[in-house]
């Protein structure tokens, strides 16, 4: 195949390749030349300079870490501080015997097997950093002994710290969360080199979610260290600038007597100022203590909080998915009057039970011998279910779904705390892509009494009870009310935000669902009587009871032979002043059976203490 | 034919040249690879703070990265050729695909997960672009013409920006600097390199703009690393300071204090020449890149003996890419380049660069060993 004349272009072409290799070769041998110059400028003609730098006096670069910006109430009250704390530290790299050391330390100071495990750990996962604890919040006995024994001990020294600490305790534990020791997950997010000297970050709640604002900026000082390691001088500084502080929405008093009425209960209880968004009081219950955290949580500590059945760690206001059950009819009355579909006047009649057309199947009212003649206001302070299936199964489910589209029903609030849940506001469109099954007629009724797929968490249903008091006026909820960068005395406060102002055809439409909300509570025969009991104002509310335990279709919901884990949820959600609404409140008490006798009586007292009256025992 | 040569072996099969040019293997070139990666792992030993486990994993690595490398040698150089363009188009989608899904490491997306392991799909196109190249250009009578000039030069500009764009720029530099390789080896006149050399300095600035902020804060920082003593800058700073302490005997074999006493930062990946210039000395470190300077002028020899302009191409663009590989990391370290994250070839610490490295020798043993008789 090699004829003669691409013979001869091989060996042209061989020569012209060769040609450029052995330029390449001598190229190469030229840069490396340049390498070893640099070398030897550097070892040689400026050895004396780094000899100096690296043996004698070693110039070390040490961190200023920022102090972290504090946290308060609206009251000015603290919900999060930095506490001073002494630890012991060592420099492995410096201690000729670690393990000597650690016995003789041992013999000092009592650190026990645990305490040197855990370092022997830390160890081996600190590579860059300097320091590493040995133990944390030494008392001032022991701080003197080891002082009086430092000569014994190079590389071992004693830091103050300051640590974070939440006065408190449980209160808050969901709301502001606890700040953490930075992991290898944090380590991807954040810069780095702002965490210099910096051991914990927010982890969750207000902490993790205003990270930015609360963390500050690094310092740093070139020191001059000895060979032990220890300062000798400072060579320059550039000071740290501390975090913001912040100031909540949150009122401590609000706080205490949810937190308090709730009891033994698990559930949730938020409140809204509905004018500005302002988160007034936001409860998960159970809850947990945030200082346990900050330090390092025992493995045994932290395996009983995450196993227990109730599950503390979950934060039930934001992420707990509740069916509203009838606290979702107000909306869906509204969704009715300003459709057309009915008008203030139509009557329905309830003879304790619904069935749709050509089906057998009966779907039952609460009340099982019927409300009789019912019209929407009726049908809302008296909980009516069949007026609701009636009117669900006319507008359909997806009228429903888009109407309450606009409350926020299945889309996040926006409150500005991290991992909220979105919930569930069902439509056919939602079925099939998730399900690719087909919409039924009968989930259509099931869906209007707030039951079925829906699912809201408190933070939503407050939202777009917030909402419907400021009759259409969407307010985006917020839990910081303002920051103040530290060292200034005056605040910054937020502005709130408009999220959505719901176009509505006809206002009076917003004046009978909400005067039906008022009969709730004044009415003769509401549900929730017992909530208007002296009130200066007209309160309206809606109670709610969300099944949990589904029951046969003959059978009977009996509170006695259930176990309680399989009670219904009570829920409730109010504002008040109906005319004027200042504040809006949900309670959530899972297992807590009725609405109107468990969750009602909640948001009385949060009432009373919202607007100074005297609360319930 | 093979049965005849194999009678003629079988006297003296046992010995070693015979075994050695039974596998492809080319005894110099194997010689120079051995005493880097002995001097590697003696340095590993002393900047890993004397761990074994470091140097067990790292012996595993190189025993798998040289494992490799003779199995490349069996490869007939001209099965490369013929599968250069399904090679690079592999490479290119895997590229994509970790722009897409790929895994995030320290802010950069280089990984890719295949559930059971997980790999730089960068590594590939790291041998694919040279194959590539030398194939398309080899195509054709030398030197090439203007349009195939430009091809080649697309050819090599994506991969090379997928890459800058996970982002890593030093990985980018080393495989658009294989593909220009070739090019210059095939012989572009010396108007167009000088042209090219000339508009690439006028691009610096479009560079500058896709650069990531981490990026920029490198090449700032390498201006004046004062300016940021906590950040980047403490890289170099820490490294001249180690560097500069050796002198010219250096301190000795583990008695480096600038590397042990935790001032020096990465000093058993990226970094671990300062170790061996604080250990060793000036001394020491020359004999080291004396040492490069003879395993890539083995190469360059191989690729002058190759018989085709393919594998004359491909052997030189792979000798002269091993020493730029050189050459970024010791610049790098020694404050004279930007800090681009590149490692000593066949010392610093870790196991996909090295794979691909020996893979890159393995062709070289392949060209040399799958020579022909010219005429029988």
């Amino acid at each position: 195949m090699a004829s003669k004349f691409t013979l001869k272009d091989h060996f042209r072409e061989s020569r012209l390749v060769n040609g450029r290799l052995l330029f390449s070769g001598l190229l190469s041998v030229i840069i490396f030349g340049i390498v070893i110059f640099r070398l030897v400028y550097l070892q040689v003609f400026e050895y004396e300079h780094f000899d100096y730098l690296s043996n004698r006096n070693r110039v070390d670069i040490e961190p200023l870490p920022p102090q972290r910006g504090l946290i308060y109430d609206r009251n000015g009250v603290l919900l999060a501080e930095n506490i001073p704390t002494f630890s012991l530290e060592m420099v492995p790299e410096k201690v000729p015997n670690v393990d000597e050391t650690l016995k003789e330390l041992s013999k000092l100071l009592a650190l026990s097997d645990e305490d040197i495990e855990a370092f022997k750990d830390r160890v081996k996962r600190q590579r860059r950093f300097h320091h590493v604890v040995i133990r944390q919040r030494l008392t001032e006995e022991e701080v003197a002994r080891f002082s009086a024994n430092r000569y014994r001990f190079p590389g071992v020294d004693i830091e103050g710290r300051l640590i974070r600490h939440y006065p408190q305790n449980n209160l808050f534990a969901h709301a502001v969360g606890y700040v953490g020791r930075i992991n290898e997950r944090d380590m991807e997010i954040i810069d780095q080199k702002d965490y210099k000297g910096t051991s914990q970050i927010g982890k969750t709640g207000i902490e993790k979610q205003y990270e930015d604002t609360l963390h500050g900026s690094v310092g740093y000082r070139q020191v001059e260290t000895n060979v032990q390691g220890r300062i000798v001088r400072e060579l320059m500084s550039v000071p740290s600038q501390s975090g913001d502080d912040l100031f909540l929405n949150l009122d401590i008093n609000l706080q205490r007597v949810a937190a308090e009425s709730l009891g033994d209960y698990n559930g949730s209880v938020v409140a809204i100022d509905p004018r500005n968004g302002g988160v007034l009081a936001l409860v998960s219950k159970p809850d947990y203590n945030p200082n346990s955290f900050v330090s390092g949580i025992s493995s045994k500590e932290y395996s009983e909080l995450r196993d227990s059945p109730d599950r503390p760690l979950f934060d039930r206001a934001l992420r707990g998915h509740y069916p509203p059950g009838s606290t979702l009819k107000p909306f869906v009355a509204l969704a009715g009057l300003e459709l057309g579909v009915v008008d203030v006047h139509s009557k329905t009649y309830c003879p304790g039970w619904y069935s749709l057309p050509g089906s057998s199947h009966r779907y039952r009212c609460w009340k099982s011998y019927g409300h009789g003649m019912v019209d929407m206001k009726d049908a809302v302070s008296q909980s009516c279910d069949v007026y609701f299936y009636d009117l669900a199964h006319t507008l359909g489910i997806d009228r429903l779904h888009n109407f309450l589209d606009y409350f926020g029903f299945g889309h996040r609030s926006g409150i500005d705390l991290p991992n909220e849940s979105e919930g569930l506001s069902p439509s056919s469109e939602w079925k099939r892509a998730s399900r690719n099954q087909a919409w039924y007629p009968g989930e259509t009724l099931i869906s209007g009494i707030g039951q079925g797929f829906n699912q809201t968490t408190p933070v939503q249903l407050a939202h777009a009870t917030a909402t419907l008091a400021m009759r259409g006026i969407s307010m985006q909820p917020q839990v910081v009310r303002a920051t103040r960068p530290a060292g200034q005395a005056d605040m910054n406060l937020r502005n709130s935000e408009i999220m959505n102002n719901l176009p509505m055809q006809n206002s009076q439409n917003w004046e009978d669902v909400v005067q039906a909300m008022v009969e709730v509570i004044h009415g003769a025969r509401g549900t929730a009587r017992s909530v208007g009991k002296d009130m200066p104002f007209k309160v309206a509310g809606k109670t709610g009871t969300a099944q949990v335990f589904g029951i046969a279709q003959d059978g009977e919901y009996d509170a006695e032979t259930l176990e309680r884990k399989l009670h219904d949820h009570a829920l409730f959600i109010a504002f008040a002043p109906a005319d004027k609404p200042e504040f809006a409140v949900v309670v959530v008490v899972e297992n807590g059976g009725s609405g109107s006798k468990v969750a009602a009586p909640i948001a009385r007292k949060l009432i009373q203490q919202y607007f100074g009256l005297k609360v319930d025992e | 034919m093979s049965s005849l040569l194999s009678d003629g072996r079988k006297s003296h099969q046992w010995q070693l040249s015979s075994i050695l040019r039974r596998f492809h293997i080319d005894p110099l070139l194997l010689l120079g690879l051995l005493v880097l990666l002995g001097a590697g792992l003696m340095m590993l030993f002393s900047a890993g703070g004397q761990d074994f486990g470091i140097i067990l994993r790292q012996l595993v690595r190189m025993g798998m990265a040289l494992t490799v490398m003779i199995a490349i040698a069996q490869i007939d150089p001209d099965r490369l050729r013929d599968n250069a363009y399904w090679l690079y188009g592999f490479g290119l989608i895997l590229l994509i695909a970790v722009l897409l899904f790929g895994h995030e490491g320290k802010g950069a997306q280089r990984w890719l997960n295949l559930g059971f392991f997980r790999f730089q799909p960068s590594e590939i196109i790291k041998l694919a672009v040279p194959i590539l190249i030398a194939t398309y250009i080899a195509e054709r009578p030398l030197p090439p013409s203007a349009w195939r000039i430009l091809c080649g030069l697309i050819l090599i500009g994506l991969p090379s920006f997928l890459i800058a764009k996970q982002p890593d720029l030093g990985t980018a530099i080393l495989i658009a600097s294989s593909g220009l390789i070739v090019l210059f080896l095939a012989g572009i006149s010396w108007k167009i390199i000088i042209g090219f050399l000339v508009a690439s300095a006028s691009a610096a600035p479009v560079l500058w703009y896709f650069m990531h902020d981490y990026q920029r804060r490198r090449v700032l920082t390498f201006l004046n690393p004062e300016n940021d003593p906590l950040g980047a800058g403490y890289h170099i700073i820490q490294s001249k300071i180690a560097i500069g302490s050796g002198g010219l005997f250096g301190q000795g074999w583990l008695q480096g204090t600038q590397s042990h006493l935790e001032f020096l930062p990465e000093r058993s990946t990226d970094f671990i020449f300062a170790v061996i210039s604080e250990e060793f000395g000036l001394i020491g470190v020359a004999i080291l890149l004396f040492i490069y300077l003879l395993v890539a002028s083995r190469g360059l020899y191989i690729a002058s003996q190759a018989q085709s302009s393919f594998a004359r191409l491909l052997a030189g663009s792979i000798s002269i890419t091993f020493l730029v590989y050189v050459f970024v990391n010791v610049g790098m370290v020694t404050g004279l380049l930007p800090v681009v994250g590149v490692p000593l070839p066949l010392i610093s610490y870790g196991g996909t660069s090295m794979v691909t490295l020996l893979a890159g020798f393995g062709i070289l043993m392949s060209i040399h060993t799958h020579r022909r008789m010219m005429s029988p």
